[in-house]
């Protein structure tokens, strides 16, 4: 008789013991996991057997037979899909990068001008973030874009903003400097010029740390930079052929141009995101206590030595966080471009997926890709928390 | 810290104000003067193009006459087909009735006096009311496919709808991640991870192209449930981690109080840990929520008709086509109205919350 009542004792004690529990939880939640993904798996591949679609990614190297209207490096129809995905991949950086750098610069200035003791202006800026915040990014995107294609001249009657200049439906055209091999050496030259800043400033930092005495790093770089980069410049012929923009029937020759899908794109996405900027900018700049700038003063600091050495270290503690999140999500909507017909990473994976059937592969190369950099972006944001966090007693 | 401000007293009177905020010295004198003289140019160039000059009747002929106003005849024209899209003329006091009904509910579900539990069964009927508002079919209603949906309706639709179902996936979510047993936490940074890091138009592009494919043949669910759901999934995982900052807010001590009580895992957190954090992450939830609300204009990318498409659509007439600035400026508007009001009120009851914490 002993014997049930000892197996009810452990099988009931199994039951309430949370231990065991756990791993029946666990192993419910994985196998329905797997159960799903199993079934959602056979349908596909039955479907796709159906439908006579192969799968795997060799369509890559099929030729693509379409145009890129705007390409950083060499693509003509004849060229494969997987290069008019890179065609992407680098408009998507192009785009994502420059709209950083334009978003930062509003955004720090609207953000300062927030803060400022002038009512008028702090209103300003307010209503700046506001309006701009409180409006689709893809409103403002459409809106743009149809604005230049709408609004703006047709070429024949382009305003000329600035001598070479022009303003029109197709774009801004402007003048650059016509191909000559100077500027590659010069890029080449800007390179390891960098570099020799970077090393620069290591050596200043560590003579600071052994003897106190300071050395002004960043006018030097800055110097070092310039010169090398111009005698680069004269040592190569100092080229001064430049390709301008020219009227040729109804359209322009020659000069550089920036469309109108990625003037649209670019303006948008730095409106938007520069709101947010501000506003990081501006809890960044009022975490850092008044007395840090006070008694960096009495210190006998000067203004600037103040903001660099004692406010934006602290300030940035509180602002790359959120900032590097803001910087990421421009990126992401920057595959929005697909409305205006940007030709960005997304668009081109559209256009993939709309000519070859591989909507599974397109979609999952765009989402790898994007995966990955949200990926590198929180690794580097962890280490610098940690690099950054405060070393407390 | 303190937070006591010391200001200096003011002599009061408009002219102090101004010399204080507007003239204090040379540099902020040349900055409000310059400030000024572009409001105040801006302000009437707006008054002249947007009211003066301006035809109000739905009159293209006289809008193309005058040349440098608004033509806010467009509005009156098409006002209906951007805010209802197709949905059947004589039927849509329909979504009327429901965007005035779910607009209503939300205010009264961020007023304190209405954070009951009842709230909960009220918003599962509102949402089967939607449906059979929407659908028709039933009560003597006509039914309307939901192809035929669109406008603002929609984007309510698709952004409160989103919310709503991502709000207990989201708590799952959270609780996952905090979860002991590391399958489950693997499983649930897994989904988290993966949807933060891709744009929500990647999602909608599975949605509606990649989520067929999933489906035993004859199986088909229509385009608008598939984006809702991918919506839902969307939001969840945005919404997961405002919870996660939630629960991490709650003390440790609480935590542990409860264990000492015997309490279960599910009665802590339902009894305890739940009801204070749900009070801290309402803020983040309607910013999260405003986000959502924008970003349901994607959809268009995949050709759902919201607020955004409509608005496409009705500058395609050719008799209309030059006044897509009009037309932009109404959408915006509404937009701005629904953000700025709700970010509004999650601003105040943020600082109304840190206020209360700190007595």
């Amino acid at each position: 008789m002993s014997e049930p009542v000892k197996s009810r004792k452990k099988l009931s004690s199994l039951i309430y013991s949370e231990k065991a529990r756990g791993v029946f939880a666990q192993i419910l939640v994985t196998g329905g996991i797997a159960f799903i993904a199993w079934y959602l798996i056979s349908n596909t591949f039955e479907n796709l057997a159906n439908q006579g679609i192969a799968t795997g990614y060799s369509f890559l190297s099929l030729e693509s037979s379409f145009g890129i209207s705007e390409h950083m490096i060499e693509f003509t129809p004849a060229d494969s899909y997987g290069r008019a995905l890179m065609v992407g991949l680098l408009n998507t950086m192009k785009v994502s990068l420059l709209g950083i750098i334009f978003a930062s610069l509003i955004g720090f200035v609207v953000g300062v001008s927030r803060m400022s003791k002038n009512w008028i202006l702090s209103r300003i800026a307010a209503v700046y973030i506001n309006l701009f915040r409180n409006i689709p990014v893809l409103l403002q995107l459409i809106f743009w874009y149809t604005l230049i294609n709408n609004g703006f001249p047709s070429p024949k009657r382009a305003l000329e903003v600035l001598p070479d200049v022009f303003l029109s439906n197709r774009g801004v055209l402007f003048p650059v400097p016509a191909d000559h091999p100077a500027y590659f050496w010069m890029g080449v030259v800007f390179v390891i010029a960098l570099a020799g800043v970077w090393l620069l400033r290591r050596w200043a930092l560590a003579r600071q740390d052994r003897t106190g005495q300071s050395f002004p790093y960043a006018w030097a770089g800055l110097a070092l930079v310039i010169v090398s980069v111009f005698i680069t410049y004269i040592v190569c012929g100092a080229p001064t052929e430049m390709s301008t923009p020219v009227l040729k029937g109804f359209n322009f020759k020659g000069g550089a141009k920036l469309s109108p899908e990625f003037l649209s794109l670019l303006i948008g996405l730095s409106l938007y995101t520069s709101t947010y900027i501000a506003d990081i900018v501006r809890s960044g700049l009022q975490s850092v206590p008044k007395g840090q700038e006070e008694a960096s003063t009495d210190l006998g600091l000067k203004p600037s030595q103040t903001l660099v050495h004692v406010v934006l270290p602290q300030a940035s503690r509180v602002m790359i966080p959120p900032l590097t999140s803001q910087y990421l999500n421009l990126t992401k909507n920057s595959s929005l471009a697909v409305a205006v017909g940007y030709p960005d990473l997304v668009s081109l994976s559209n256009t993939t997926m709309n000519q070859t059937g591989q909507a599974i592969e397109a979609i999952s190369i765009f989402m790898g890709v994007y995966l990955g950099l949200s990926l590198a972006i929180s690794l580097f944001m962890n280490w610098y928390n940690k690099k950054m966090a405060l070393v407390e007693r | 810290m303190s937070n006591v401000a010391i200001k200096p007293p003011s002599q009061g009177g408009i002219v102090n104000w101004m010399k204080e905020n507007l003239f204090s010295n040379k540099l902020n004198t040349v900055i409000s003067i310059i400030c000024i003289y572009f409001i105040v140019k801006f302000l009437v160039g707006v008054v002249d193009w947007g009211i003066l000059n301006a035809v109000f009747a739905a009159d293209a002929s006289a809008c193309k006459a005058a040349s440098d106003g608004a033509c806010w005849g467009i509005i009156s024209e098409k006002y209906r087909f951007i805010i209802f899209g197709t949905y059947p003329a004589d039927e849509q006091l329909r979504p009327l009735i429901a965007m005035v009904w779910f607009v209503g509910l939300i205010v009264c579900s961020l007023h304190r006096s209405f954070w009951k539990l009842w709230l909960i069964p009220l918003w599962v009927a509102s949402l089967i009311g939607l449906g059979v508002l929407m659908w028709g079919g039933v009560l003597g209603l006509s039914y309307v496919e939901n192809t035929q949906w669109g406008g603002l309706p929609l984007t309510l639709m698709l952004s409160v709808v989103g919310t709503v179902a991502a709000f207990p996936l989201g708590i799952l979510l959270a609780l996952g991640r905090r979860s002991e047993l590391p399958l489950i936490r693997v499983w649930c940074v897994a989904f988290i991870e993966l949807v933060r890091g891709v744009p929500l138009i990647s999602v909608l592009f599975m949605a509606s192209v990649m989520f067929p494919l999933f489906l035993p043949e004859g199986v088909t669910i229509d385009k608008l449930l598939r984006a809702q759901i991918g919506i839902i999934l969307f939001t969840s995982a945005y919404l997961a981690e405002v919870f996660r900052g939630g629960l991490q807010a709650v003390p440790k001590g609480q935590y542990e109080a409860a264990a000492a009580m015997g309490l279960t895992y599910w009665q802590t957190m339902r009894v305890v840990v739940m009801p204070q954090a749900l009070r801290i992450v309402i803020p983040p939830t309607v910013n999260s929520f405003i986000s959502m609300f924008k970003d349901t204009s994607l959809v268009l990318i995949i050709g759902l008709f919201d607020l955004l498409a409509t608005a496409k659509v009705a500058i395609t007439d050719p008799v209309w086509r030059a006044f897509y600035i009009e037309v932009y400026i109404f959408v915006a508007a509404i937009y701005f109205v629904f953000c700025y009001s709700m970010a509004s009120y999650a601003n105040n009851l943020e600082t109304e919350l840190r206020k209360g914490e700190q007595h």
